[in-house]
């Protein structure tokens, strides 16, 4: 039997030699090719770009107070939305949990010092870096109005602004995002402990494998695709622009055979998260393990065979049209089967409602109704009459917003004690929880209705019928980002102030809860065997309240 | 649905029942899933003596259950929402042709009668109407809320929306594809009209020639008659030989082409065949004839194609 008592042999003064302790230079940090300092490196960019995304999402909430545009001007609003697009797409959501999370938890969950490749992680991140900085003087240097889609012949031919070196910084961050996909699979091949079967590996792990095949596969279309944007744009080459030869629909099948799986890159990572909290809090096994995972990797699949769904109106044929319809269908089922799963865990648990639990029952929440509301879009008709509009957006964000960065903070919250050694202020993250929860359905649930309206997308001014809701959304959208801004204030002071935390405060079962906290730099000082599945939770003894 | 939008159009009541069964359906779902969370959360919170009893076991009889009833239900949406949105391109006897081209950033409208208008788009109620709809510059997208229809508007490449409009009235039109800086300044009206009115406000706004006739006058002024003969003939010259076919009778029929195939002669066609004459080239004839692309906007394309439409023998 492993219990956490009987592995934590290293004494408990809990500071001696962890790997944060290990180098207090710039240099040991910056060239260090520890995934945990590497996840930390990681941790402090993706919140930069989350505040940075944020700021130009709240400039945009603002100019839509009133309807002919608060800010004066369509054309820093649309840079505004074509940056808060990009920021949050390639640096923000889908890196943040793979990268962070992922990259400090997913060897210590398997029971490896490191992951397969600890120089090309550390490479990952420079390029990372430079592709952000990239992006961010195309940005700042003027920016560019062409949304994060970049349709063409938008894009190529008629957009001012600094579209070519934008591309160039995303082309750039894909290959930091390709390379973390392969370190992570072969990672998960190869470094698992010993007695760790693929069946008795945490659904995070399955999560990240998952995400690290889209990541793989579906990157490199969208460099390829980008590439081709950026030649058109320079040399006009007739790709994208029928005026010279091109076909505008074949950038959107590119770019959407790419985006489409990008959407499940930023979710799957959360049901990762989520399957792991949920058993620790409800104190009970996760309902439907099996189910769970193949869930995840049919989802992996089957989301390269949707991107036709986002071009319904596009101008594709109605053949096309009808057999995207039933496979987006199809790509939703596995999801559903997380929810009920997540329910069943939850059935007859002794639930905790710790920070962490109360993030994931936010997510499991908010998944729910962007989920629900993709079967609107799914559905051939309906689609005709919500995309393109507020609906979409809403439907998107309830997803992409709402669940994922739900998720992050479930997963941020839930192994701070580990990544830290300091417990944060649990009153103040349970406030930032219900917080985070009201004020997004304040922000986007007036869209929905706004999107069934008819109010069009990236639109700088609207009717005036429109007013109420969007002052609604924008008011919600301050609440949200009062919800953003606690935890950066009580995670950043629990650094120092934060009471220490043992090596397992959750009474979790991962192999990441049985080395001290935070760990040593070479994560066990004696190599773990596994001999049960992952969430083993039994029901407390009578002595326990 | 529709305390605040119209429904004014044929197919607009069909799109909000789906849409009411979904919204029925979505907070079905949310109800029992929010039901369940609370009811396990309060029932089952840790500091509850409630007795548990044993752990359900065979977990995978639910499984089948709950993954069944989701893939038949979703089937039925699928079903229902595409069975609507074929219907939405099915035509139903000869509708009114209207010829609509976005740009940067507006709408323009041009009726068979020579009528023209912009940003604004005047329709009989209860008649079928096909807008024929192109860009000239970049991807814009002909959005009608109270119709429940949109369409995206492509360059070089025509697009049809067909529908019939049940509730005269000024309904809004949006462009819904981001097409650059005043995205959102290209908006306008759609007015639909009964009959009469309709008639009356085509008397007014007429005038002019009408857009096939003005298609003729192109047709002579572009030099299209050297080849293709004064009315669309055909021509013999310079030794009988016969450098390009004869447009009479063309619109709607079948054209061999030089490589092997056959295509119908339509829109579409025709447009490319002004634009990118190498691209299609009827059987029997020279890639003699020079390309008008860039030479010609998108509107005297239509008013061309007008014109040989007018020279069918036979309505298609």
């Amino acid at each position: 039997m492993n219990t956490a008592a009987d592995v934590v042999t290293v004494p408990l003064g809990h500071t001696a030699g962890s790997y944060l302790t290990d180098g207090f230079s710039i240099r040991s940090w910056l060239l260090s090719t520890d995934h945990k300092r590497i996840a930390m490196l990681y941790l402090a960019s993706v919140t930069m770009f989350f505040f940075l995304g944020g700021a130009a999402a709240a400039l945009v909430r603002l100019n839509l107070i009133v309807p002919q545009g608060l800010l004066g001007s369509a054309e820093a609003y649309n840079r505004l939305f074509t940056m808060h697009g990009v920021i949050m797409v390639w640096f923000f959501l889908v890196p943040a949990v793979p990268v962070t999370l992922g990259n400090f938890i997913i060897p210590l969950m398997l029971g490896a010092r490191d992951l397969a490749f600890p120089r090309l992680n550390l490479f990952s991140w420079y390029l990372f870096m430079l592709g952000g900085a990239v992006t961010l003087w195309a940005l700042f240097s003027g920016g560019l109005d062409t949304g994060w889609t970049f349709y063409t012949p938008l894009s190529t031919e008629y957009a001012k602004g600094q579209v070519v070196l934008a591309v160039t910084g995303i082309f750039i961050a894909g290959f930091s995002t390709i390379a973390t996909g392969l370190n992570f699979i072969v990672t998960i091949h190869q470094l698992r402990a010993p007695g760790l079967t693929w069946y008795r590996l945490p659904v995070f792990i399955w999560s990240m494998y998952s995400l690290s095949v889209l990541l793989v596969l579906a990157t490199p279309v969208l460099a390829i695709t980008l590439l081709l944007v950026a030649f058109e744009r320079l040399f006009h080459i007739g790709i994208f622009d029928p005026a010279i030869g091109g076909d505008p629909l074949l950038f959107q099948h590119l770019f959407w055979f790419y985006s489409h799986p990008a959407v499940y890159m930023m979710i799957l990572p959360g049901f990762g998260v989520v399957s792991e909290i949920i058993p620790v809090f409800a104190r009970k096994r996760l309902f439907g393990y099996k189910f769970v995972v193949w869930a995840s990797v049919s989802i992996a699949v089957i989301s390269f065979f949707v991107w036709g769904h986002h071009m319904f109106v596009a101008g594709t044929s109605i053949y096309s049209a009808v057999l995207f319809s039933i496979l987006s269908y199809l790509v939703a089922v596995p999801s559903a089967i997380k929810v009920f799963n997540w329910l069943g865990t939850l059935h007859k648990g002794y639930i905790h409602f710790d920070a962490p639990m109360l993030y994931a029952l936010g997510f499991v929440g908010l998944f729910t109704i962007g989920g629900l509301t993709g079967l609107w879009v799914a559905a051939l008709a309906a689609d005709v009459h919500l995309t393109q509009t507020y609906f979409v957006v809403a439907h998107f964000h309830y997803i992409m917003v709402g669940a994922m960065v739900s998720a992050f903070f479930a997963g941020l919250h839930y192994w701070w004690p580990k990544i830290t050694g300091r417990m944060y202020p649990e009153m103040w993250a349970r406030i930032a929880a219900l917080i985070m929860f009201i004020g997004f359905n304040l922000t986007f649930f007036p869209q929905f209705i706004l999107g069934y309206l008819g109010m069009p997308r990236r639109y700088f001014s609207y009717p005036p019928e429109f007013q109420v809701l969007n002052v609604l959304s924008s008011a919600g959208a301050t609440i949200l980002a009062a919800a953003y801004l606690l935890p950066l204030g009580y995670l950043v002071w629990s650094l120092m102030h934060g009471e220490k935390a043992p090596p397992n405060p959750w009474r979790a079962k991962g192999l990441e809860w049985r080395t001290p906290s935070p760990p040593p730099t070479v994560n066990f000082l004696r190599t773990p065997e596994v001999t049960e599945g992952p969430y083993e939770y039994a029901p407390p003894e009578k002595a326990r309240g | 649905m529709s305390p605040w939008l119209p429904a004014a159009s044929a197919n607009a009541p069909e799109t909000d029942r789906l849409l009411w069964a979904l919204l029925l359906l979505s907070c079905a779902v949310l109800l029992l899933v929010f039901a369940l969370l609370l009811r396990y959360i309060v029932r089952y919170r840790a500091s509850s003596p409630l007795d548990r009893g044993a752990e359900a076991r065979k977990t995978w009889r639910f499984e089948v259950a709950w993954t069944s009833a989701t893939l038949l239900v979703f089937f039925g949406l699928f079903v229902w929402g595409a069975n609507l949105y074929i219907r939405l391109f099915q035509t139903s006897g000869r509708p009114l042709r209207i010829y609509v081209v976005g740009k940067q950033w507006m709408w323009k409208v041009e009726h068979a009668g020579g009528q023209r208008e912009i940003n604004a788009l005047h329709l009989p109620v209860g008649r079928p109407v096909e807008l024929l709809l192109t860009s000239e510059d970049v991807i814009h997208d002909f959005s009608v809320p109270a119709f429940r229809l949109k369409h995206d508007v492509l360059p070089d490449r025509y697009e049809t929306l067909s529908f019939t409009v049940t509730r005269p009235g000024r309904y809004a039109l949006y462009c819904t594809q981001f097409c650059g800086l005043d995205h959102s300044k290209m908006t306008g009206a759609v007015v639909a009209l009964a009959a009469p009115q309709y008639a009356q406000w085509l008397r007014e706004n007429g005038g002019g020639a009408s857009l096939a006739a003005q298609g003729q006058v192109l047709y002579m002024r572009l030099g299209c008659s050297g080849c293709h003969g004064g009315n669309g003939a055909g021509g013999t010259q310079s030794g009988g030989t016969v450098r390009a076919p004869p447009l009479v009778g063309l619109y709607g029929a079948a054209v061999p082409l030089a490589d092997g195939s056959v295509v119908t002669a339509d829109d579409r066609y025709l447009h490319d065949s002004i634009v990118l004459p190498r691209k299609e080239v009827a059987a029997g004839y020279a890639p003699i004839m020079p390309s008008y692309a860039g030479q010609i906007d998108e509107e005297d394309i239509l008013r061309l194609v007008s014109y040989i439409q007018s020279l069918a023998t036979e309505a298609p």
